[in-house]
């Protein structure tokens, strides 16, 4: 049995925002799971003892003043923009609940 | 048939959960140098940073730390050694990065409480509200919906993003369930939400306007049968953008839900929209199934561990309590309790405070306060302390009516036309010729005409009826057009006719 | 070919320095050697011509200022980096054609030294992969045999080294990126310590891995440049404040006597071909020769290290990629006015990401959701954990640790495209160090079957210094029986 069903590879894309096409599906589920298999080990390598570690480094409490910094100007930040108006990003209509 | 609110309180218990959202008033966002101003044009105050530019990174604003932990000290709450940031993770496009750099495991403050106050039939009570968690988080952009019939989002063509807003800090304030309230939870919510505005204004960490959007609330509110010691399902409702809305959206879902109980239906656990103009709620998007935020540690930001002496140096700078100020000012002023929570409840205890400050007599400035100016902030539908005039300009006012340079009803004329943008009292009265009649001859010599006039009611007065004066004193004050100082007319009056 | 282009950065330095040629022609030596050579290695993605030229004569009209030790010599930066007005893509369609209005903090550190910018360097997209074959751009052949890949996803860096398009470049390394491309193609390459070098404005695959570094010919070339773009950053809230190690001076001392060196066993034997096996041993034989004393150290938990890579790397990727929406910048797909902000998103995405890309975002997506993250996510967190005590463990007992950096030399073009976790092998030995955040080096230890191996060094954090005693030490030798660089053993290019 696989670790990982085409549906559940289905679901999760969805919640990755990424439209898969039928045929591309197929061939990730199969590798995905195979990746899977492989990277599972982790699962026995470590007891409840073993603290869980995010990053490399111990450091702590490292800040900026709160001090003003020029922004961008409008122009800059919108330069890369695929469509803008007044000086805002222009995007297609957002079907989202309203904020 | 809807249930009335004294039918949803015999049978039900409610319990409530409140989130606060409070912008904090630094200098600049929550994890780059952007300016924070409010209303700037649009995308003027952005950067790779709050924009999410690929390659960009946060860096924690130490000001926004400072201002949060102060906020959880005055809630009373424990510091945690250390907390952390962590991402949630979903996909919105006010949202620049596609996920939001928040605290989920590991947030700076908990366990707190704030204890409110809350009149009841049985005297004002104290009900204590516990805090859950404080965190940081940051706000995100705002969007603007373009086309369709309803400026909404529904039916939008397209819409146009803002992200000025987008990195602002933010600091959610969590309360465990609130349950034991009964039928005063509307007011219960909406104290403490007042309570907590007047702490955080106190603090200075934030503008906390609520029609600016700078604090925020989110009242989740369950119903369960009276007695059964459970809880019900709750609604989310947000958008709720005043005190009084706060009150209203409480008891309108109280009775939305119990209506749903009556009935056998059950309540959907759902996000609803409060509605300003009609005090409703209502469903916001369903969705298919529960949100998946994938929260993991930030790890581009180091974990927060303020020492010791960090913490105490933020305690000992913490201002007074407001609830223990307003004790102080009571005892001060020596005010009942009713007027003081009068006071309380019309927002007016600073306002007090400041104008005593400046000379006033505490009873005369709390008359003006709570009287003819929030008489004219009711009319105007706004907050007293946005009305207009300033404790200064109260305190010039009553300190006129103390020398006797105006009366009672001038110096009202003085407050409605400072109100209208007329300019200082001193200017107002320059400018109006405002002045009490207090030439004796001409205020006699007008005196005597009304005395001529009603031969009868002087009469009266002669024999001893006193308060038939009124009606002469009346006219002599019509016939200086309001400017004679009543009381000296009264002497004068009485006089001639004794 | 010109002459020029055969020597090291520190000689061309010394030559503009001296007035003996100007920034101007050193550059425009290399801008020739890749219109020369580039139909065939495809190791840019972006040529900036006039841009170099314009920052070589800047160069040297402040020739005496002598912004740093390399002031005037070219470069070529992975594009995974954001320089101000030049394109940046990742190697990924979704980003075709975004110009960042902003420099990595890199780039200021070397436009502040009067390094010369040739271009931007193909990578595998979004640096996922070992072999530049997932640039969406097509793949960067190998100099050595360019039927073969350049390693990856820094291929264009190294690649272009190798043939002599520049004297040195700018890699990045989440789990090998720098060093497995250098070890195949005959290049010296540094992952620095985590936190050494600024990660702003290198745009994150997986933020606690990620980490960018010198990439040369030499190892005081590898130096130099690590001296210029190494420091502490306020930019970068990981970036540590310390002061930089001195790895130039250790290159130049390049000393092994009296040091302790530890061979991984877990990271020799079965799976590393016998060529590989061949010079790692002869290179410990020189070391040992050196005065160097060779211990044996396990690191029993890096079995688990490649596991828990391909958890941690992919669930940061997709948080971090999670802002490629169309919305800001970059690519868009299917806004016809028809669709909403939601479909276009996911239509962009589909279009705009390669398979390696989904793959991995799927995969990240998936061990950080709900109901798996203990058992994935949280599993290998824990691994690191246990290979940073490894680490610690080992360093107890010795200055620094080596290891082959790859287990093959490099393989053929399309060789492994479609089997994924064979091709994450080639990265097992180079993974450990990234999720210890330690610093490692990679540089040539000879030619097996007519292709480069390479020598991998892993000093404890902050200790890069460490790197450059060894592989300054262990280059002297083999140069010395080489006549030079390795590199000058590659065979003339053939351009079709």
């Amino acid at each position: 049995m696989p670790r990982i069903s085409r549906d559940e590879v289905a679901r999760i894309a969805a919640l990755a925002r990424i439209t898969l096409r039928d045929e591309e599906l197929s061939g990730l589920a199969g590798q995905i799971d195979g990746i899977l298999d492989a990277v599972a080990v982790v699962q026995e390598a470590a007891g409840a003892d073993v603290p869980a570690m995010s990053h490399p480094l111990e450091i702590t409490n490292v800040t900026r003043p709160d001090v003003i910094v020029p922004s961008l100007t409008p122009e800059a930040s919108l330069s890369g923009a695929p469509a803008s108006e007044e000086s805002r990003f222009r995007v297609p209509q957002i079907l989202g609940e309203e904020a | 048939m809807a249930l009335t609110y004294e039918e949803v309180v015999a049978k039900y218990e409610p319990s409530l959960g409140l989130e606060v959202h409070v912008e904090l008033n630094t200098q600049t966002k929550m994890f780059c140098g952007c300016a924070t101003e409010f209303g700037a044009a649009p995308n003027t105050q952005t950067c790779p940073v709050c924009l999410g530019m690929p390659g960009a990174l946060p860096v924690v604003n130490e000001k926004a730390i400072e201002s949060t932990i102060r906020i959880g000290l005055a809630l009373n709450c424990a510091i945690t050694p250390k907390s952390r940031f962590a991402r949630k993770n979903y996909f919105y496009p006010d949202m620049p990065k596609n996920f939001q750099i928040s605290q989920y495991d590991e947030p700076i403050c908990t366990n707190g409480y704030l204890d409110v106050e809350v009149e009841t039939d049985e005297g004002i009570k104290t009900f204590r509200i516990e805090i859950e968690r404080v965190h940081m988080e940051e706000d995100t952009g705002k969007s603007l919906h373009v086309g369709g019939a309803t400026g909404r989002i529904h039916g939008a063509e397209y819409s146009l993003l803002d992200y000025n807003r987008a990195g602002i800090p933010l600091v959610e304030i969590v309360t465990k369930v609130v349950s034991g309230t009964g039928k005063y939870a509307p007011e219960v919510a909406k104290a403490y939400v007042k309570e907590l505005r007047d702490i955080l204004r106190s603090l200075g960490v934030s503008d906390v306007k609520m029609e600016q959007g700078s604090l925020r609330c989110d009242a989740n509110v369950s119903l369960a049968p009276t007695g059964s010691g459970k809880l019900g399902t709750r609604s989310e409702t947000k958008n709720v953008n005043s005190l009084r809305s706060v009150e209203r959206a409480v008891r309108g879902e109280m009775i939305r839900h119990a209506g749903l109980l009556d009935k056998g239906e059950r309540v959907i656990q759902e996000t609803r929209h409060f509605q300003e103009d009609t005090g409703a709620t209502r469903s916001g998007r369903s969705k298919e199934q529960a949100e998946d935020y994938r929260y993991f540690p930030e790890p581009d930001l180091t974990p927060v561990a303020p020492d010791a002496e960090w913490i105490e140096r933020l305690r000992s700078d913490l201002p007074e309590k407001p609830s223990v100020r307003r004790a102080r000012l009571q005892d001060q002023w020596q005010v009942p309790d009713k007027e003081m929570a009068a006071m309380v409840n019309a927002g007016a205890v600073d306002l007090v405070e400041e104008t005593v400050a400046l000379g006033a007599d505490p009873t005369k400035a709390r008359g003006w306060w709570l009287g003819e100016i929030s008489r004219l902030a009711n009319e105007a539908e706004i907050e007293l302390n946005a009305v207009g005039i300033s404790p200064k300009q109260v305190a010039r006012i009553v300190e006129l009516i103390s020398v006797g340079e105006l009366t009672d009803k001038l110096a009202r004329q003085v407050v409605a036309s400072v109100i209208a943008g007329e300019g200082d009292p001193d200017s107002v009265i320059a400018t109006k010729g405002i002045k009490v009649v207090s030439d004796e001859s001409s205020l006699i010599a007008a005196i005597e005409k009304a005395i001529a006039a009603q031969p009868d009611i002087a009469e009266k007065v002669r024999s001893g009826h006193l308060p038939a004066a009124g009606a002469l004193i009346g006219a002599v004050m019509k016939e200086t057009k309001g400017q004679a100082d009543a009381a000296r007319v009264r002497e004068l009056l009485l006089g001639l006719l004794s | 070919m010109s002459d020029l282009i055969k020597k090291s950065a520190s000689e061309l330095a010394a030559l503009i320095a001296k007035k003996e040629v100007s920034s101007r022609e050193v550059t425009q030596a290399h801008l020739d050697q890749i219109s020369k050579t580039d139909s065939l290695i495809h190791a840019f993605l972006y040529v900036d011509t006039d841009g170099a030229l314009a920052q070589a004569e800047l160069a040297d009209k402040n020739h005496d200022a002598r912004k740093s030790p390399l002031h005037g010599v070219p470069l070529a930066l992975k594009d995974v980096l954001a320089q101000k007005g030049i394109p940046t893509t990742c190697g990924s369609k979704i980003l075709e054609g975004w110009r960042p209005p902003y420099d990595a903090t890199v780039v200021t550190k070397l436009k502040d030294a009067a390094v010369v910018i040739l271009g931007k360097t193909n990578m595998d997209e979004f640096a996922m992969g070992s072999s530049t074959e997932n640039s969406a751009y097509g793949p960067t052949r190998n100099p050595w045999d360019t039927d073969r890949i350049p390693g990856g996803s820094g291929g264009g860096s190294a690649a272009a080294l190798a043939a002599f398009q520049a004297p040195l470049s700018i890699g990045t390394d989440t789990g090998g990126s720098i060093r497995q491309p250098a070890a195949v193609t005959g290049t010296v390459g540094v992952k620095p310590t985590y936190g050494g070098v600024s990660r702003y404005g290198l745009v994150a695959f997986s933020s606690s891995l990620d980490q960018a570094g010198p990439c040369a010919r030499t190892v005081l070339d590898t130096a130099l440049l690590h001296q210029v773009i190494a420091g502490h950053d306020p930019k970068d809230a990981t970036s540590i404040n310390a002061p930089v190690p001195d790895v130039v001076a250790a290159a130049e001392r390049a000393d092994v006597k009296g040091m302790k060196i530890g061979v991984v066993k877990e990271l020799t034997g079965a799976g590393y071909e016998k060529g590989v096996a061949d010079r790692f041993a002869e290179s410990l034989a020189i070391l040992e020769s050196q005065g160097a004393e060779i211990i044996e150290v396990s690191c029993p938990n890096f079995r688990f290290a490649l596991g828990a890579y391909y958890l941690i790397a992919p669930s940061e990727a997709s948080s971090n990629l999670a802002r490629f929406d169309a919305m800001r910048y970059g690519l868009r797909i299917g806004d016809d006015g028809t669709k909403s902000a939601e479909e276009v998103m996911s239509l962009t995405r589909d279009a705009g990401f390669g398979d390696e890309v989904k793959r991995r975002i799927i995969l990240g997506t998936y061990a950080l959701s709900a109901g798996y993250y203990d058992a994935f996510y949280g599993s290998a967190q824990k691994v690191r954990t246990l290979i940073t005590r490894d680490f610690a463990a080992a360093y107890s007992k010795v200055d620094v640790l080596v290891s082959p950096t790859t287990p093959t030399v490099a393989f053929k073009i399309g060789e492994k495209s479609n089997d994924p976790v064979a091709m994450y092998l080639s990265d097992v030995a180079t993974i450990p160090v990234n999720l210890a955040g330690v610093a490692s080096m990679s540089l040539p230890a000879g030619l097996s079957e007519g292709l480069p191996v390479g020598f991998q060094i892993i000093a404890p954090a902050m200790k890069d210094d460490r790197l450059y005693l060894v592989g300054g030490a262990l280059e002297r030798e083999l140069n010395s029986k080489w006549n030079g660089p390795l590199t000058h053993q590659v065979p003339d290019l053939v351009v079709r």
